[in-house]
């Protein structure tokens, strides 16, 4: 197998990443030592653990591998890196189940206040952000960076760039992943919503996410395919917005460097507009703009029919990444923040319905002449079903974000619901979808094990889902009409906990959505685990076998 | 009141009105180019591009 010609020795990425995790692991120990909490205490000796396995794997690695790096080409055909979206599928789907199933407990200790268990690890409040989290950045997240990287390489043609660091991007999310996940638990926080981790966190954060741009953005440059792919444009959108949005909301200054709590550099009203021009392009180019990219990819593939409109796809990304950037503001409508700030959030979210539903439309229509499969092919039934709650969300975010609107759904369980209808229905089944395509053909599978199970799933999810949004629409308007009702004289009707009991049966309708939602994803799992065990070959391998990695 | 015009709040004046066209005029543009007549080739070509990858 080796090549006498070429003497084998450690690329520079090797030996510098190696030395570079050899002085972390060092520095990590140290900070443990020093350390002025317990959590930051576990958070290094983890980091220098993780560090330590980083050289071990890095060296096992090279010493594995043959002298020559894996070649770009293998007889004229890309040779397409498939290693690191293999690991970016199995957490995705990993995170997925613990992020579902965390979403399960927290809606029945709404439910059933009892299990919290008071104990501060299992309270609500340190269990919410752990639940957010693990759906949105680890379960969504992952499937982002696996199907990005998945993408990029076929709509390219070219196999991706970097040798280390395309490994380092998935490892390292998914390093971070655990140490916000651990920090919350452990009461870690920095109390700003979906950007709760600590400043160190961040900075890790900061570091793999210029890597992924940097893995994305060459191996775009060095496509052999002329035109760039309308869903690069929305991958590599999602991948800038983030690290904006990321540096503009977390600049902190740390009590101490030894230590996990920080100060945010921006105060007041400002931070408050910080946060939710974060939260809200979160919401814009991490749950639309990345899932918006694999329905650009995915349902023309599994439909097998081009993209309906692709000059309508260049409106749609254009007049997304012009409007979304502005409707942040309709997070604080009546709140300190000036009127018209408020206003301009409203308008701009009220505009934004129409790129939305262009783009659903366009999604929809790509079935044109190819409908009948949604007979027959329950994946491409799940995309479909996906694009179709795009947009019913879209819908109904705009509509929120008008003041009068909002003066009655705010603070409710109504936003529940929206975010629901758009996370579960939207990003959780085109993930699925996508997922239930990608599994198959990065693991030279026929097909998946079962269509039979997806179809159960679909409709065990979708039964979950129209439980959860509906009773957290009753239960939303409920609770607001509720807060607002005046007796003849001029008080308050009911008191907070009256609207509190009110609620208690919707929030037992949820858990059971909730419930079935999480029973559709271990379905799911079990599936793809087949596929990948017992799955029938691809006959005609497409590309070449890659050394194991 | 009257505002004093100074170099100072005329160029902040100007630096923060001018998006508004700017980004009209880029957004026209873009638009533009997706319905030129002459990009219809490619856009119906691209539209194809998932399914015709090796």
């Amino acid at each position: 197998m080796s090549q006498p010609s070429i003497s084998k020795s450690m690329t520079s990425g090797e030996s510098g990443l190696a030395v570079v995790f050899a002085v972390t692991a060092f520095l990590c120990v140290i900070a443990s030592a020093k350390a002025l909490d317990a959590p930051f205490a576990f958070h290094a000796a983890l980091s220098a653990a993780a560090s330590l396995a980083a050289v071990f794997c890095i060296i096992n690695r090279y010493l594995d591998r043959p002298a020559a790096l894996p070649p770009a080409e293998i007889n004229g055909r890309p040779n397409y890196n498939m290693g690191p979206i293999k690991f970016s599928s199995v957490m995705a789907m990993f995170w997925g189940i613990a992020g579902f199933l965390v979403g399960l407990i927290i809606a029945s200790q709404l439910a059933w206040p009892a299990l919290n268990f008071d104990l501060p690890w299992t309270s609500f409040g340190r269990l919410r952000p752990l639940h957010t989290s693990a759906v949105i950045f680890a379960f969504g997240g992952n499937v982002l960076i696996a199907t990005s990287f998945y993408v990029v390489q076929k709509s390219c043609r070219v196999r991706l760039a970097g040798d280390l660091a395309p490994w380092f991007v998935v490892v390292g999310y998914n390093f971070f992943i655990l140490i916000a996940g651990t920090g919350y638990l452990l009461g870690v926080t920095q109390s700003k919503e979906y950007a709760e981790p600590e400043w160190y966190a961040d900075l890790w954060l900061t570091i793999v996410w210029v890597t992924y741009l940097l893995v994305f953005l060459a191996t775009i440059i060095k496509r052999k395919e002329p035109h760039i792919f309308v869903a690069n444009w929305f991958y590599l959108a999602f991948i800038v917005t983030i690290a904006v949005l990321h540096l503009g909301n977390n600049p902190a200054l740390p009590v101490s460097v030894f230590g996990s709590k920080s100060y945010i550099a921006w105060g007041g009203i400002q931070d408050a507009m910080f946060q939710w021009w974060y939260g809200h392009n979160a919401v814009g180019f991490f749950l639309t703009a990345g899932f918006l990219a694999i329905m650009y990819y995915f349902i023309p593939k599994r439909a097998e029919r081009p993209i309906y409109s692709y000059r309508l796809s260049i409106i749609h990304f254009w007049a997304l990444i012009f409007l979304y950037i502005w409707a942040g503001p309709h997070h604080l409508h009546y709140t300190a923040l000036p009127d018209w700030t408020q206003t301009l959030g409203m308008t701009f979210s009220i505009m934004l319905w129409m790129p939305s539903w262009g783009g659903m439309i366009n999604g929809l229509m790509t079935l044109s002449g190819a409908w009948d499969k949604l007979r027959t092919d329950p994946v491409l039934r799940m995309l479909v079903v996906s694009v179709a709650f795009y947009g019913m969300s879209t819908f109904e975010g705009p509509m929120m974000s008008i003041k009068v609107v909002n003066s009655l759904s705010h603070y409710t369980d109504w936003t529940i619901g929206h975010v629901h209808s758009g996370a579960l229905g939207w990003v959780g089944f085109v993930s699925f979808g996508a997922l239930y395509c990608l599994v198959p053909w990065i693991w030279n599978r026929k097909g998946l094990y079962s269509l039979k199970l997806v179809n159960w799933h679909f409709w065990i999810a979708t039964l979950g889902i129209v439980l959860y949004i509906s009773a957290m629409w009753v239960s939303g308007i409920l609770q607001g009409l509720m807060w607002r009702a005046y007796t003849s004289l001029g008080f308050l009707e009911y008191s907070f906990i009256e609207t509190v009991e009110a609620m208690h049966p919707f929030y037992i309708i949820r858990a059971a959505g909730g419930g079935l939602f999480l029973i559709g994803a271990l379905i799911m799992a079990y599936n793809l685990w087949m596929t990948v065990r017992v799955g029938e070959q691809e006959v005609q391998m497409p590309v070449a076998l890659q050394p194991a990695e | 009141m009257k505002a004093i015009l100074t170099l100072d709040n005329l160029a902040s004046g100007l630096v923060t009105t001018i998006w508004t066209p700017v980004f009209v005029a880029i957004f026209v543009a873009i638009i533009a180019y997706a319905f030129w007549p002459r990009n219809k080739a490619a856009f119906d070509e691209a539209a194809h591009l998932p399914l015709r990858e090796e």
